[in-house]
């Protein structure tokens, strides 16, 4: 006898999930994972003048803020053959780079951290054997006895408090929480400590972007024009502030985020390395352009497609050709024209919402029929995971450097074989190593940036910026990584306005329903085979779903009701 | 428009008050209550409260970057907050519960704390069909209207919750609306912006842990102490303005000086908010400092203001000079517990019989 159970909210995410889970003998036999919100953002920007689209875009996520509006700004570059300044490249870069780091320790800490770490054992942790454990694992200098007896002491005193807050009726004392006390304050600590440096290195965003969360971008290059000889612009004072967030940035990823995660991962690899894999297929459009964007082999993560776990090979993608990406709607709220079995190219989208569910409030979904605000994309049909591990895979058998020597260095540490990277627990050290990277990168490209200003200050190329100036028609597509994977924005402009605007996002990809076919998406096939110690605790359903990072805000989309290829994206 | 903010002035002006007097008032009582920016940091550190705000936040149609723009307060820190000042005992981006026991956290607190939690709404909600938005099994609709029941006062986080915001702009597919046209017969603050910035929530949030009360609000629903400023007038690049001096084109030699923005479609010169005055991510910059005009994020409807690169239109009697009751802003200040209008509007009845005089009619 199976037994259905509901998650829902799954809370620590962006955005509304839900996940209904068939458990029989103490494991998931199937799962069903929807998306409950829809806004129809794509059908928002229709008729409005492409320059501004990054605007409206930007708003599909605040979590992953400022990603959309590189890739809208991208769509509309490609659709109008616009090349941007070097300098305008690389501070996208920073940009982008800053948002990695920013997400991912977020994620780490404050989204999945609690997962794995128990909040109130961490009271029973003796500080001196904690700050001489945190001493072995990074020369962070924060490390004291008095520092760890501080952070208890804050800790008891909230629990005593009796009003937990964020804490309240959490999973703490589950068996499957394996920590020591003294593991799990160190995490604890650095909880705290990471929710004060995250407000930090969103100030790179805001210097070159105006603001964070939604940093401002424009077609053509950059908004902040550079001037060294001028208080108001982009100066050597305001470079050298930059400087200093990214240089305190890698402090804190390679003394605090990266010895955690190994420490993490040291204690729950033999399990959690080798549940949760999913889908055997991985998807990167790649990013970080050194050479200019159109100049794919400059990409400092790979563009590639892992075929059945055969890290021998990388296919091409091409997210442009008819031929290769299709969205299905079998199990989806929206209708076709040509019916519920056809997959569609964006260009070619037709559907309009189809709500078919029960009227809320309700207590089960009707998995057999429709069930999600998500649609179903498909790469030659099969489904594809993407996000960090997806990237790592495709950089790792295309043997790109320094990627492949870290994933191989890791695993040797952790004395791992490579095929414990498809799994949970690889998806979220991947997310830490590549934000290890990101740190890295981010001071190169500030060096390029910096070496470059000294003999050209251009920060837009604004040759094109004139409407009048641009052909009757044009398509462009996007394509960037954001952090929760590969994602894509398609532009089709006609008498100077949008005619038609779709996004494929990474959490439409990772969320999405079964296809008419029953094959499963990532987080559904993720979760089969996941033991579950107690139905009413959904403690290891949410380590697996964490360890996507879920971005539902982004993950819905539709298309408008006429039939044309608009998307509206929704929840 | 049946908004209980709204209520006392209307009621005043029922009486006969005018709205300058009713505004005057309202400085007044403002300055006694100390509210202005700059003293936000000494009444954080004033606080020493026994037992902390519980707070129910929600999160509707949304992108969630107001949660992460109030992650972002550096006065107070956010685990200052958490820890010491407030219980937030709902919110789907923080809280380690999921399912049942989440949805457990927010009965408990609607229970224990019936009508003392503050209601945070984050997102819009949904009308044409109510399942464009579901939690747990039940619409938006269905929870705000529950957990609005017994609330002390509702907080509507950014221009989502107070304006519909981008899911509200033209054709608005969902029939998405802010908190204030669902929720009836509460205050509700909009704190507005997209996101708001962070220490304009930090101080929403201590103000009414300080004070037990709802600050002063202009017509809008917006706080005064952040909203009651336009960009243009306290913005830096005012001077160029005032001498003529503009941006034509981004990254032109006027972009490199640093010139007024307004010419490429700025919106300051229509937009309340505190840019110019806290600026963005603790004073870093703000979006003109950093060479990109000014959307007018926490104006309602800006979206349908687009394309944002035309420059407004007309741009007269924009001196300083023109203040809030010029421009219609104006009004709120209820608080909680409830200034009684007709206090209120006695008030500034004896003012007016002590010097004798009453004012024109606005």
């Amino acid at each position: 006898m199976s037994e259905r159970i509901i998650v829902d909210p799954i809370t620590r995410i962006e955005g509304h999930l839900r996940i209904e889970a068939e458990i029989e003998n103490g494991k998931i036999k199937d799962a069903f994972s929807s998306g409950t919100m829809v806004r129809g953002i794509e059908q928002i920007v229709r008729d409005r003048d492409p320059r501004d689209v990054w605007a409206f875009v930007g708003r599909v996520c605040g979590v992953c803020t400022s990603t959309h509006s590189l890739c809208s700004v991208r769509a509309v570059e490609n659709a109008f053959h616009i090349t941007i300044p070097a300098n305008a490249e690389m501070v996208r870069n920073i940009m982008a780079c800053v948002l990695y780091m920013h997400d991912h320790v977020v994620h780490f800490y404050h989204l999945h951290a609690l997962d794995w770490v128990d909040v109130v054992s961490s009271l029973k942790a003796d500080p001196a054997a904690t700050a001489l454990a945190a001493q072995k694992l990074s020369a962070w200098p924060k490390s004291s006895e008095g520092y760890f007896m501080e952070i208890q002491n804050r800790i008891k005193k909230f629990v005593e408090s009796g009003q937990l807050g964020i804490f309240a009726n959490g999973y703490w004392g589950h068996p499957a929480y394996k920590l020591t006390p003294e593991q799990n304050l160190v995490a604890v600590a650095h909880y705290l400590e990471a929710l004060e440096w995250q407000k930090e290195i969103v100030k790179v965003q805001a210097v070159f972007g105006g603001k964070n969360p939604h940093p401002n971008y424009v077609v053509g290059g950059m908004p902040g024009a550079v001037n060294l000889n001028e208080a108001n612009a982009i100066n050597a004072e305001r470079l050298a502030f930059v400087k200093k967030l990214l240089t305190d940035a890698h402090v804190f990823i390679n003394q605090v985020y990266i010895p955690d995660l190994l420490m993490i991962a040291g204690v729950y690899k033999d399990e959690w390395g080798k549940i949760g894999g999913g889908v055997h297929n991985y998807l990167a459009y790649g990013d970080f352009p050194t050479k200019g964007y159109g100049v794919i082999e400059g990409y400092k993560m790979p563009r590639g497609i892992i075929l059945d776990r055969d890290l021998t090979k990388v296919h091409p993608v091409d997210a442009d050709s008819p031929d290769e990406i299709k969205e299905y709607i079998y199990h989806s709220w929206y209708k076709y024209k040509e019916g519920d079995r056809t997959g569609l190219h964006p260009y070619a989208g037709e559907t309009e919402l189809n709500y078919t569910g029960p009227k809320p409030p309700y207590q089960k979904l009707n998995t057999n029929d429709k069930y999600s605000w998500v649609k179903t994309p498909r790469w030659k049909e099969k489904p594809m995971e993407v996000g960090p591990l997806a990237r790592l895979l495709v950089a790792y058998a295309a043997g790109a450097e320094p990627q492949k020597s870290l994933i191989d260095k890791t695993l040797k540490d952790l004395d791992l074989p490579p095929e414990a990277l498809f799994s949970t627990l690889g998806r979220t050290a991947a997310r830490g190593l590549e934000t290890k990277l990101a740190a890295d990168w981010a001071l190169e490209f500030y060096d390029t940036l910096v070496n470059n200003l000294g003999s050209d200050t251009r920060m837009v190329n604004h040759e094109l910026w004139d409407e009048d100036k641009w052909p009757e028609q044009a398509k462009g597509v996007g394509l960037t990584e954001a952090p929760r994977g590969a994602l894509a924005h398609f532009a089709v402009i006609e008498n100077k306005r949008v005619k038609n605007y779709q996004l494929i996002v990474p959490t439409t990809w990772n969320a999405s329903p079964r296809d008419e076919k029953g094959n499963l998406s990532a987080y559904e096939s993720s979760l089969i085979g996941t033991p579950v110690h107690d139905p009413k605790l959904p403690l290891e359903i949410l380590r697996t779903i964490h360890s996507f990072d879920p971005c539902l805000a982004c993950a819905v989309h539709l298309y408008d009701e006429k039939g044309n290829y608009i998307h509206q994206i929704t929840e | 428009m049946k908004n209980k903010n709204l209520s006392v002035y209307e009621e005043c002006s029922r009486k006969g008050v005018s709205r300058r007097d009713f505004l005057k008032f309202c400085g007044t009582f403002a300055a006694m209550m100390g509210l202005k920016v700059s003293g936000v940091a000494q009444v954080v550190e004033a606080l020493d409260k026994k037992s902390r705000l519980p707070i129910i936040w929600l999160h509707l149609q949304e992108c969630t970057c107001c949660s992460e723009s109030f992650i972002r307060t550096t006065h107070p820190v956010l685990s200052a907050l958490l820890f010491d000042q407030i219980s937030l005992d709902y919110t789907e981006t923080l809280m380690a519960a999921s399912g049942e026991q989440a949805e457990k956290s927010m009965r408990d607190t609607m229970q224990k704390y019936k009508g003392e939690y503050i209601l945070m709404i984050e997102g819009s909600i949904p009308t044409k069909n109510e399942a464009y938005c579901c939690i747990g099994g039940r619409s938006a609709l269905q929870i705000v209207e529950e957990a609005a029941e017994g609330a002390k006062a509702v907080v509507a986080w950014g221009n989502c919750a107070s304006a519909g915001c981008v899911q509200a702009a033209a054709p608005n597919p969902t029939g998405a609306k802010p908190a204030h046209q669902i929720i009836k017969g509460k205050p509700v603050v909009n704190v507005q912006g997209c996101p708001p910035i962070a220490e304009v929530m930090a101080g929403v949030v201590v103000h009414l842990l300080t004070f037990g009360t709802i600050p002063q609000l202009d017509s809008l629903g917006r706080p005064k102490a952040f909203y009651s400023r336009r960009v243009h007038d306290t913005c830096y690049r005012r001077a160029n303005f005032d001498a003529g001096l503009f941006v034509e084109s981004f990254d032109d030699e006027n972009a490199k000086r640093g010139y007024c923005l307004y010419k490429m479609g700025c919106r300051g010169p229509a937009t309340y908010n505190s840019c110019g005055i806290i600026k963005w991510n603790e004073g870093t910059s703000y979006p003109i400092q950093s060479g990109h005009p000014c959307l007018g994020c926490s104006e309602a409807g800006f979206w349908d203001k687009s394309p944002f690169y035309k420059r407004e239109p007309a741009l007269h009697a924009f001196g300083i000079e023109a203040t809030a009751d010029q421009i219609g802003l104006a009004v709120g200040a209820a608080t909680v517990a409830g200034i009684a209008a007709h206090a209120v509007a006695t008030n500034i009845r004896k003012k007016k019989l002590i010097n004798n005089k009453g004012e024109e009619e606005n």
